[in-house]
């Protein structure tokens, strides 16, 4: 196999704040010290790494530095990194939208490139027209759409809406459309930027599918950059950390993906959700109410037999005893999966505030996104109950694996057929 | 691996003079439907459609024979005013819309520019054309109007062989505002102060062109001791504007192959300069605008 792409030292300095007076004498200076003194540009040196949460000295931060790493041909790259780790600023030099500061790109073929599905759609045109536009702006010519046009509308799913004005579509299709035309540019290298993430359920796995035909089919050189590490490990063979502008880790997709998560999983920052006004359901007297909640581990990221550890403040406006804490748990859809309320009760009098512990145990849900709804009440099953404070969707977490101790991951969990509970069990054998 | 094996180079800076023309021709269907989406979406949703090009030259001429041939009395080489006034503005109303259009190219267009890469000279290259719909239609308005009065009055113009130069007129209009716009959109895209300086400059720039008066007026006329005709004459778009009127009306006089050469070098050479720019400022404009 041949190499197809090939990163030599990209770096990329952006310059922060606003465009005013002071912009200007920096650009004088720089002109005055790069044309007329024949000297290196004053500003490239004072670059400093791209940390978003630290203040910086300097004006200037490298969003991208050394960047050095060649693709195959053939070869399903994917780029993870956290917010602000340069994934799209790479993928922005690599479409040519921007030029890098330093360093040279070289590829062999031509680069298409995905950052946004359906860009340059007129609103006032028809899904037709639209679609001729849109296949132009990414690169292809006018008799490759006509060719591919019954195909692409097909693959839309829009037909019926194909001569109306895209501004009359949902914006559900007007994704599907924008995608349609991007999945069928035929480009020997494609970069995607997780244009996968809008969409319903149906047509993000046609998507994914459409995805893996071109890699694996055709074999086309795809960048891939997502968030969901799913989708990475489903569609890709080698992964690229990226973290504050540089590579930290590179090979085997799974590697990498257990790196970032390893690393995201030892960051000791607390996940602590302040409990608002506007997340209360407000027709309780707030006799106890939630002051905040958060994780005891550090992080939102679960295996499906670990506890859940939630740290809980709350504060009394009258003295109450016997409370207990409920929670439900539901998917982001809104669908509840299950629901307990503490086994244990506390006493809390005028004014105090109180830390509680609630340990979920072992409640082996599946690998996915979910959110936990609380409340604090008096009252059981049989005497009626009370609620104080309910507080909806306070915590977000996700579970990524099924096993603490497990390596190994499950591609696709079929939620349709299989639920989203995962039972712990064993087997063994018993004498006859 | 051999070098020539790359069919792409990324780097930081490009040549001064590395334009790629070809580039732009292999993206000619794209143009083609950039041309086809302003005319087709520049009047959806309006009841009068493309009467709108129509109405809105009408009411300048109204207006300006009103103002000027009213009130300030100025002549018009023994010209019907509606015909002279209606020569000018539909050539100066082409200008100024294909400026206006490709001087905001960058900031209108940031929305698509930061997504997808195609040659960014695209866009304004296809603003210049698609204008060309306009400027036919009102062209055929002016012509309309010099047939009615050639049928039934004195038009108190004609035709001299210089109408001849009309297409070569139609492309330097094109190329300087061409020029003109791309130069200030790559200006303009950092440093919005230009803009301030824009919205009002092409106004005044339109009473430094002989559109509502003739340049015969301007003869025998001394501002400081510089002769206001020849300062006039350095204004690259009045040797255009006067050779179409003494063409299409015969009014006034032929300017001369020298002014019209040089207006012709002066767009040959702000093109040149405008593509340069405007150039180097497409590769790192999505950092700035």
């Amino acid at each position: 196999m041949s190499t197809a792409i090939e990163f030599n030292n990209i770096s990329k300095l952006y310059r922060l704040g606003l465009v005013s007076t002071g912009t200007f004498a920096h650009d004088l200076k720089r002109w005055w010290t790069i044309n007329v003194r024949g000297k290196e540009d004053p500003y490239l040196k004072i670059g400093e790494a791209n940390d978003r949460a630290t203040k910086g000295e300097s004006d200037y931060v490298w969003a991208l530095k050394d960047i050095n790493f060649k693709v195959e041909q053939g070869d399903v790259v994917g780029i993870i990194g956290k917010n602000g780790a340069g994934k799209s600023t790479l993928l922005k030099i690599l479409s040519k939208v921007t030029a890098p500061t330093t360093g040279v790109i070289k590829a062999k073929g031509r680069i298409g490139s995905l950052l946004e599905v359906g860009t340059g759609f007129h609103g006032e045109m028809t899904g037709r027209e639209n679609i001729y536009l849109n296949g132009a702006i990414l690169g292809m010519s006018k008799p490759e759409i006509t060719k591919k046009l019954d195909e692409i509308i097909d693959f839309s799913g829009c037909e019926r809406y194909i001569d109306t004005p895209v501004k009359r579509y949902s914006s559900g299709m007007m994704v599907r459309l924008g995608f349609a035309v991007a999945a069928h540019l035929d480009p020997e290298i494609l970069v995607v930027d997780e244009v996968l993430a809008v969409g319903d359920a149906e047509f993000q796995k046609k998507a994914i599918g459409k995805m893996q035909d071109v890699s694996r089919g055709e074999g086309r050189t795809v960048l891939f950059v997502s968030h969901n590490m799913n989708s990475i490990r489903a569609l890709c063979y080698h992964g690229i950390l990226l973290e504050k502008g540089s590579i930290t880790a590179a090979g085997e997709v799974a590697d990498v993906v257990e790196t970032y998560l390893k690393d995201y999983r030892d960051t000791t920052h607390r996940v602590q959700t302040v409990i608002t006004s506007s997340m209360r359901d407000h027709n309780r007297s707030l006799k106890v109410k939630f002051l905040s909640i958060e994780h005891e581990k550090g992080n939102d990221l679960y295996a499906s037999d670990e506890n859940i550890i939630l740290d809980i403040i709350v504060e009394a406006e009258k003295a109450v005893e016997q409370c207990r804490i409920n929670c439900t748990i539901r998917t982001p859809d809104g669908l509840s999966l299950c629901n307990n309320s503490s086994s244990s009760f506390f006493n809390i009098s005028f004014g105090e505030k109180k830390r509680l512990r609630y340990t979920l145990k072992n409640p082996g849900l599946t690998i996915g996104n979910y959110n936990l709804s609380f409340s604090v009440g008096i009252g059981n099953m049989e005497s009626g109950e009370t609620n104080f404070d309910v507080v909806t969707n306070a915590v977000t977490l996700e579970i990524d694996k099924p096993r603490k101790d497990a390596n190994n991951y499950y591609l696709k969990w079929d939620t349709h057929s299989w639920g989203y509970i995962l039972m712990q069990n064993t087997l063994e054998e018993l004498p006859l | 691996m051999s070098e020539e094996n790359w069919t792409t180079v990324i780097k930081p800076k490009n040549k001064l003079l590395e334009i790629n023309i070809k580039e732009l021709w292999d993206y000619r269907d794209l143009i083609a439907l950039f041309i086809k989406r302003n005319i087709v979406t520049q009047y959806k949703q309006t009841v009068l459609g493309p009467l709108w090009f129509i109405v809105q030259p009408a009411m300048s001429v109204i207006m300006y024979m009103i103002v000027f041939g009213g009130i300030a009395g100025i002549p018009t080489d023994g010209v019907a005013q509606p015909l002279f006034y209606l020569a000018g503005t539909c050539l100066w109303q082409y200008f100024s819309d294909c400026l206006s259009r490709t001087s905001n190219t960058f900031v209108d267009n940031a929305g698509i520019f930061g997504k997808v890469y195609f040659p960014r000279l695209a866009v304004p290259v296809a603003n210049v054309v698609s204008n060309l719909l306009r400027f036919g239609i009102q062209l055929g308005l002016f012509l309309v109007v010099y047939a009615v009065y050639a049928l039934f009055g004195d038009p108190g113009a004609h035709f001299t062989w210089y109408a001849l130069l009309f297409p070569v007129l139609v492309l330097m209009l094109a190329g300087l505002a061409l020029g003109f716009g791309i130069l200030f959109s790559s200006m303009t895209t950092k440093y919005r102060d230009l803009q301030v300086l824009f919205s009002f400059g092409v106004s005044l720039w339109m009473y430094a062109t002989p559109i509502v008066y003739p340049l015969t007026i301007a003869k025998s006329k001394f501002w400081h001791g510089i002769s206001v005709h020849k300062l006039m004459c350095f204004n690259p778009v009045t040797p255009i504007i006067e050779t179409f009127k003494y063409g299409f009306l015969g009014c006034g006089e032929f300017i001369g192959w020298r002014w019209l050469v040089y207006s012709f070098v002066f767009m040959v050479v702000l093109l040149a300069l405008g593509i340069v720019v405007f150039n180097k400022v497409q590769r790192s404009f999505m950092d700035t605008v």
